[in-house]
């Protein structure tokens, strides 16, 4: 070593094995993409339902992230709260409730979610369910008051768009039970179910588009354009790929059209009802739950679709979307299976080893 | 965005799924080499290549010539190691070549500064296809694209094999390595040379040179030198043909599909599709002995990394310790990372005491944040491994197969197909080392017997 008498070799380097490459992407920017992604659905239901839909989203985030810290600590597990998951699965529960549902029910199922949905499995990617569809599940059937009421937009939009509120509210009296209040009135899907008439205003572009021609459950799922631009979004950040989104969506379009008869304002309505586009973009893309490969996606995606237009048209619940997804949950593992990939020269391995079987029976 | 490509140049005929676009930091590409003046002492590995180790054919305190070949064997997967300075033999001891802890003997050589070549060097007189695989094995030379698979083994098909594709890998897929790109624009005379008594003794009908489209300037040299010469013909026995500029564009089995269309079978080598593969360098090296006798006795290096002064190629003799060349690059910071070969297949090295050997094409002195190393944590399912794996495998499914000892599964899953390229590692957001679990996987089915 003679020229270089400042530069020390050190004792010992790194040897681990190759590659010594690595992308920067990590799990955290991944969750950081599903945040920025949501962004758009959490200001617009802060506009179109009012600041409680900010509580909600704080009161969800905060039980999700401080049951995910106890959890891993109970368990002497590495802390897991850096990588923002349970930030996202907070967020996307919230996005789930109906904007009056109390607050404690609201922290009871983000505790649910994750301890019970999450944790209890070993933690992110190891769910069979997406924690967020069997919280809002379970809250429905344990809380299920919270759920009768469609969410109702705040006064100075239902003064400058009357439209919102669907004309529905007074003719659906059959389905309103003891429970609810005057001012009550049953999801769109629900009152479709009890055979009311689609709403008048399903061509209003605007109103469909930004606020949702429709009373909808959920704070999140009713301005369609902050869903798409969201999923465009993840689209574009390669954090999910369009398989699953469109196979689902796809499907549902297939089979309204069929079922209504052609009649493309029954599809427009049932895309924009029931959450599906929400689910569509992002709770059926969540990795742990969906299949792995492209093919398992898609067979995933029409399995998804099939379901939710089963239970929306011929089953007695108005909700298809959360039961098509738990039901499609308990069907990954196997579609991950049957849609294995096979090697590079696989195909060509296996004809070869044939034709060999075959020429050792001639001889 | 797709490259004007030179007039001549043929496109690829298949694409294959997957790969990644790392930094390609080619540094040092169209740098004029620099000659390391040759070392004091070299210690040279009697075994520089997949198969049987030399045994030594010298004793300590011998006098021996530039050239002359010092250890051998008698397997035929194997190759000669040769003399790289001429001087004395100064010992004999059981050492580790890489770091991968396996031993065997170095024959360390005392330089007498001269330089002599061995008398007994001579030009192979080649008459036959025997003849010219005898050449090949005398020249050392081994699979030079890093791999270090004895050529002449290679050469030699089992009988019933007719090979009549010629692939020649110059794709040069590693980040950093520029050694095939500058013998492609500069060593063009003695590479066709290599590759014309190849086509012509091994009666090859076709050769196929395989590039990446980021080297447009070799694509034109090559061109240009196919013009002159009467033995190529663009249009009858030789092509240029361009890929997309990604790694592991120069894997085997991706370079031969690319170029040909042609899918080796897993479990199958390329003459059994019909082809032969060799990179840039081992045809030029091929090249030289059959033109001068003068076997393979240095290495043209890409030395690069932030931990380098200025980034360069260095042609080095073999057997050169890793000290000596950083010290003759110069280093400006120390390193924590020191990897023979590319970043993404090469080998960490344990001291820089190790020396240059045959199939070595880089020396990376890194520093942090050059390198990124595992740190695994769970699995999230996102499938970016599946998506990213030139082989179409799934190593996410193979890592949590092994991790519950499920063999059966692991074999289902084809992990013998797994080329270790590091595609999975890279694309990884959970920094789950995979390739290691790869590897692991494949150790445990060879001691299994399931290797088909």
């Amino acid at each position: 070593m003679a020229s270089d008498k400042d530069i020390m070799y050190p004792e010992n380097f790194i040897i681990t094995s190759s590659p010594y490459l690595r992308q920067a992407k990590n799990t955290r920017m991944i969750m950081l993409d599903v945040l920025i992604a949501l962004l758009p659905c959490v200001v617009a239901s802060t506009i179109i339902y009012g600041t409680r839909s900010l509580l909600i989203i704080l009161v969800a985030v905060a039980f999700a992230v401080l049951s995910e810290g106890l959890s891993r600590r109970v368990m002497k597990r590495p802390q897991t709260i850096g990588d923002l998951s349970a930030v996202v699965t907070g967020l996307i529960l919230a996005l789930n409730l109906p904007i009056d549902i109390p607050l404690w029910q609201v922290a009871l199922g983000s505790v649910f979610a994750i301890v019970v949905c999450k944790q209890i499995f070993g933690g992110l990617g190891q769910n069979i369910f997406n924690p967020a569809m069997v919280t809002r599940i379970a809250m429905m059937s344990a809380f299920s008051a919270s759920f009768m009421t469609a969410s109702r937009p705040v006064q100075w939009i239902l003064d400058r768009f009357p439209d919102v509120i669907a004309e529905s509210t007074a003719t659906s009296s059959a389905t309103a039970s003891a429970t609810m209040d005057a001012m009550s009135n049953p999801t769109p899907l629900q009152h479709f179910k009890d055979g009311g008439e689609l709403f008048a205003n399903v061509n209003n572009i605007f109103v469909n588009v930004f606020l949702g021609a429709h009373d909808t459950l959920a704070i999140g799922e009713t301005c369609i354009a902050a869903i798409l631009i969201g999923g465009i979004y993840l689209l574009l950040r390669g954090v999910i790929k369009f398989y699953i989104p469109v196979s689902y969506i796809g499907t549902v379009a297939v089979l309204s059209l069929i079922y209504g008869g052609f009649d493309l304002s029954f599809v427009g309505f049932q895309m924009v009802v029931g959450g599906l586009l929400f689910a569509a973009f992002f709770m059926a893309t969540d990795y742990a739950t969906s299949p792995l490969t492209n093919t398992g996606k898609v067979v995933y995606g029409i399995g998804l679709g099939l379901i939710t237009c089963f239970i929306r048209f011929w089953g007695s619940l108005p909700e298809g979307v959360s039961y098509s997804i738990i039901i499609m949950n308990i069907l990954t593992p196997h579609i991950d299976r049957w849609t294995r990939h096979k090697a590079f020269g696989q195909r060509e391995k296996e004809s070869m080893d044939r034709a060999a079987a075959k020429e050792a029976k001639h001889v | 965005m797709r490259v004007k490509l030179p007039d001549g140049v043929k496109d690829q005929v298949a694409h294959i799924k997957g790969g990644i676009h790392p930094d390609y930091n080619k540094n040092t590409h169209n740098s004029e080499p620099v000659t390391m003046p040759s070392p004091k002492t070299v210690r040279l590995p009697v075994s520089m290549h997949i198969g049987t180790a030399c045994e030594p054919i010298v004793k300590v305190r011998d006098k021996v010539g530039l050239g002359q070949v010092i250890a051998d064997s008698t397997s035929r997967i194997s190759s000669p190691i040769h003399a790289t300075v001429s001087g004395t033999v100064k010992s004999i001891r059981e050492g580790d070549v890489t770091s991968s802890g396996s031993k065997v003997q170095i024959i360390e050589i005392e330089s007498d500064g001269e330089m002599r070549p061995y008398e007994g060097l001579k030009v192979s007189e080649i008459r036959s296809k025997e003849d010219f695989i005898k050449a090949v094995r005398d020249s050392g030379v081994v699979g030079l694209g890093g791999a270090g698979f004895p050529t002449s083994a290679k050469l030699d098909t089992p009988p019933g094999i007719t090979i009549d594709t010629l692939v020649v890998n110059g794709a040069e897929c590693e980040p950093y390595i520029t050694v095939d790109d500058y013998a492609m624009n500069n060593d063009i005379e003695p590479f066709f040379i290599g590759l014309t008594n190849t086509m012509k003794w091994l009666n090859i009908d076709r050769a196929i040179i395989g590039i990446e489209d980021n080297k447009v300037e070799a694509m034109e040299n090559l061109l240009s030198y196919i013009k002159k010469d009467p033995a190529l013909d663009i249009n009858k026995n030789i092509d240029v043909v361009s890929f997309k500029a990604q790694y592991p564009q120069g894997a085997e089995k991706i370079i031969i599909y690319q170029t040909t269309g042609r899918k080796v079978p897993v479990g199958k080598l390329p003459h059994d599709v019909g082809v032969l593969v060799l990179n840039v360098n081992t045809l030029l090296e091929i090249g030289i002995f059959i033109s001068t006798g003068m076997p393979l006795l240095t290495r043209l290096i890409t030395v690069d990394g932030s931990a380098v002064r200025t980034p360069m190629n260095v042609l080095v003799p073999i057997g050169t310790s890793i000290a000596e060349v950083l010290d003759f690059v110069g280093l400006r910071e120390n390193p924590s990372l020191v990897i023979m070969g590319g970043p993404m297949m090469g080998v960490a090295v344990s001291s820089l005491d190790k020396t240059i050997i045959k199939q070595n094409n880089a020396l990376l002195a890194l520093t942090q944040k050059d390198y990124s190393l595992a740190d695994e944590s769970e699995c999230i399912r996102c499938a970016h491994c599946i998506d990213h794996c030139p082989m179409h495998l799934q190593p996410t499914s193979i890592m949590k197969a092994l991790k519950k000892d499920e063999m059966d599964k692991v074999m289902d899953l084809q992990v013998m197909a797994c080329i270790e390229c590091g595609c999975c590692d890279y694309v990884c957001p959970a920094k789950i080392p995979l390739v290691h679990y790869m590897r692991s996987a494949k150790t445990k089915v060879r001691e299994l017997g399931g290797h088909k």
